[in-house]
């Protein structure tokens, strides 16, 4: 486990977390949500847990990114409020 | 509502990549036991392979193929294995999911027997994991009307 390594993915992880929410643009906010998946996955495989990494790289980034996609395609693509 | 289009480098890559996903989902699942993955990895990955079909190809082939009959069948398949691994151990004499006391019936030792025990029940987590994903998606992707044969919103 190397700290400074941790804090800059953190970093990563917080800004694409906080993008998120802010973006007008739902299919972006699918976007940034899977790469904030994929930041927690890369931190989890540096903290030693590769098994919990594996299952957000698989379940996070993978399937649910295309479950969110699919209720974009249903509904709007832009956000009222 | 976002127009459909063929699109040729979406096509052939997912038709590259489709079958070495699913090889790879079984690899997950056939070293679940020494290495990380499992059941639920190996399945994430399958299901995720057969969902790339109805983005880059046609969805009304897809339905007709994953027709909702055929999938809540594989979902029970699934949980049928899990459990009925287990209550055949409990019927051998042992605890539930005790996979030692199927060697009374597999022709192994009882360590071999714990592995094909482990290797068996997180066939049918991979089986049921890959049925519900793929039922999710079409059920989202439909908005509900997977028993449905009409075309008329997502054309």
């Amino acid at each position: 486990m190397i700290l400074p390594l941790d804090l800059i993915l953190l970093g990563f992880a917080l800004i694409a977390a906080v993008t998120a929410t802010w973006v007008k643009d739902l299919l972006s906010a699918v976007v940034l949500l899977g790469a904030f998946s994929f930041f927690m996955c890369l931190i989890w495989t540096e903290m030693g847990a590769v098994d919990v990494a594996f299952t957000e790289a698989a379940v996070g980034a993978g399937v649910s990114t295309t479950f969110f996609v699919a209720a974009v395609y249903n509904t709007t693509r832009r956000t009222k409020d | 509502m976002i127009q459909h289009q063929e699109d040729i480098i979406i096509q052939t890559v997912c038709r590259i990549l489709i079958p070495f996903m699913q090889v790879y989902g079984l690899y997950v699942l056939a070293h679940g036991h020494g290495s990380p993955g499992g059941g639920f990895q190996g399945g994430c990955i399958f299901a995720a392979s057969f969902i790339l079909m109805p983005i880059a190809f046609d969805l009304a082939a897809f339905k007709k193929r994953f027709a909702e009959k055929r999938i809540i069948l594989l979902c029970s398949l699934g949980v049928f294995i899990y459990a009925g691994i287990g209550w055949l151990c409990l019927l051998l004499g042992g605890n539930f999911l005790d996979y030692g006391e199927l060697s009374a019936i597999l022709p192994v030792d009882p360590v071999m027997a714990r592995y094909y025990g482990i290797a068996i029940i997180e066939t049918g987590v991979q089986i049921t994991v890959m049925a519900v994903m793929v039922s999710i998606f079409i059920n989202l992707i439909t908005g509900g009307r997977h028993k449905e044969e009409t075309q008329e919103n997502y054309d």
